[in-house]
């Protein structure tokens, strides 16, 4: 399904990181950053909260807005029952939704609240979301002390929390978003997540093009949220014998801009989580598009709907990709 | 009722359509996913699958040199019985490991040298210690407790069960001894 907004509009950003996202390429990008990975908290469960908490104060304090300002908002993570969003929530006393679509969070966010904002129900919102790497590699895989080698095709969930502010007035527009399908491609390797997705990444492209009646060069950039290396080629490959849509030449993956993959020989694949996807939007992409560098970006999200438990069960792990467009005049 | 098995029988050149239909349906689904099938093996990284044998070997050797002279030196200075001497030995290496996972390096040791460090009882070591420190906050019984044979449970069961049957077929094969 996709929607064409007339009068959304997505201005300001705020991201805070963690210690391996400061040290990778984007490093200055990022309006604070923490070098320990407890943030000060006690448990790495509150250090989440902590990082999306303070994302949507350093939020408020450059837009100069209180918090009953804010007509909503909409926030997920990764953590189980999203707890990390109803925990850093209680705090500010706005109207609050937590969504969850694992990594495609973030448009998912993002869609609800310009859906809500372009039919005029309400005037602005918050979308937050955050992720830790401990917590998910405590949640997902082992205790976060177990050295257990990872094959080169697993994934590192990122650490942060970012919050942007939408509003029905400003220059960047979100211009058009397309809820994907839950997609299923008999993949069961919890290990690479990028072959997963892929195909949900895939769909969603596809299906955005053409309800838009839109050639892939419309765009200057087609970033997909965090396939990692090698779902990035098999994702051009498939889109290239599948649908024959050619994206080799505009398109990038953001869990491999967010880390140095050849420097930092811990993230193996690329870097994954809702949070992975909006720190390189909010900290590159959209000071990209606030001087012009880029006038017309294709954001498609995606996320891995799994549990461990499913897993083990021996079931398939499904994906799903939203996508939203973003535009400058 | 009679009506209805007339419409059975006229509706069956649709049916029959519909079938194949759906038989395209499946198949082509089918295809779809052979497709991707295949292009996902085609961008499956290839593991160091030598490199890391050579290290986890030499590692897990060194290891095992480390035994053999702790063994050697308990025995010599100590001047304690040989078993004794290994279970001395046991200790010891159980207790660095459990001591370098709560300095919190030891995961990135053995995420370098592999199986080199996970085979030797520092393996299991590791994998008890990293449970107890990550499940200490939910408390000591609902968390600790509970949760630090999490990834030694596993060697423990099936460690015992494999030497009962190796008990009984050592006890046919050789007849007790």
């Amino acid at each position: 399904m996709t929607n064409k907004y007339n009068n959304v509009y997505l201005n300001t950003v705020s991201t805070v990181v963690g210690p391996f996202e400061h040290e990778g390429p984007l490093s200055k990008r990022f309006d604070r950053y923490y070098k320990d990975l407890y943030m000060n908290e006690r448990t790495f469960e509150n250090a989440e909260v902590h990082l999306m908490q303070e994302s949507i104060d350093i939020l408020l304090d450059k837009l100069n807005k209180k918090s009953k300002d804010i007509d909503l908002l909409v926030a997920g993570d990764l953590q189980n029952q999203i707890t990390a969003s109803c925990y850093s929530a209680l705090k500010y006393n706005i109207p609050f939704l937590g969504v969850y679509s694992a990594c495609a969070t973030n448009t998912e966010a993002l869609i609800i609240a310009s859906n809500m904002i372009d039919s005029k129900k309400i005037k602005n919102s918050i979308v937050s979301v955050s992720s830790h790497n401990m917590v998910s590699e405590r949640q997902f895989r082992n205790p976060t002390e177990y050295g257990a080698p990872k094959p080169m095709s697993s994934t590192f969930t990122a650490t942060g929390g970012a919050a942007c502010y939408l509003s029905n007035q400003g220059d960047i527009k979100i211009d058009s978003s397309t809820i994907g399908t839950v997609v299923d491609m008999d993949q069961n390797d919890p290990n690479n997540m990028g072959a997963c997705m892929a195909a949900a990444a895939a769909k969603t492209i596809y299906e955005h093009l053409k309800n838009l009646k839109r050639e892939a060069n419309y765009y200057d950039l087609i970033l997909t949220g965090d396939l990692g290396k090698y779902g990035k080629e098999i994702l051009i490959e498939y889109m290239m014998k599948e649908y024959h849509i050619d994206i080799s030449k505009n398109y990038n993956d953001c869990g491999l801009m967010l880390y140095d993959t050849d420097t930092q020989k811990e993230i193996h694949a690329g870097g994954s989580g809702p949070v992975c996807s909006a720190l390189v939007m909010y900290g590159d992409i959209i000071p990209k598009l606030k001087n012009k560098k880029l006038k017309k970006v294709l954001y498609v999200a995606t996320g891995a709907l799994f549990s461990p438990t499913l897993v083990f069960q021996k079931e398939n792990i499904l994906s799903i990709a939203h996508a939203i467009s973003l535009e400058v005049k | 009722m009679l009506i209805e098995e007339n419409n059975i029988t006229r509706n069956s050149s649709i049916f029959l359509y519909s079938l194949s239909f759906f038989i395209h349906i499946i198949i082509g689904d089918d295809m779809e996913k052979r497709l991707y099938e295949k292009i996902v093996m085609n961008h499956r990284p290839k593991e160091h699958r030598l490199r890391n044998a050579i290290t986890a070997f030499i590692v897990g050797g060194i290891v095992g040199v480390i035994g053999e002279g702790l063994l050697e030196l308990y025995t010599y200075y100590l001047n304690v019985s040989s078993s004794d001497a290994a279970v001395f030995m046991m200790v010891t290496l159980i207790f660095l490991a459990s001591l370098f996972t709560a300095l919190g390096f030891f995961d990135k040791w053995v995420n370098f040298a592999r199986c080199g460090l996970i085979v030797p009882i520092t393996g299991f070591a590791h994998s008890m210690t990293s449970a107890a420190i990550e499940f200490k906050k939910e408390g000591y019984v609902t968390g600790l407790g509970a949760n630090i044979f999490k990834l030694a449970g596993t060697v423990i069961l099936y460690g015992i069960v494999s030497s009962y049957i190796f008990g009984i077929i050592r006890y046919f094969v050789l007849g007790g001894v």
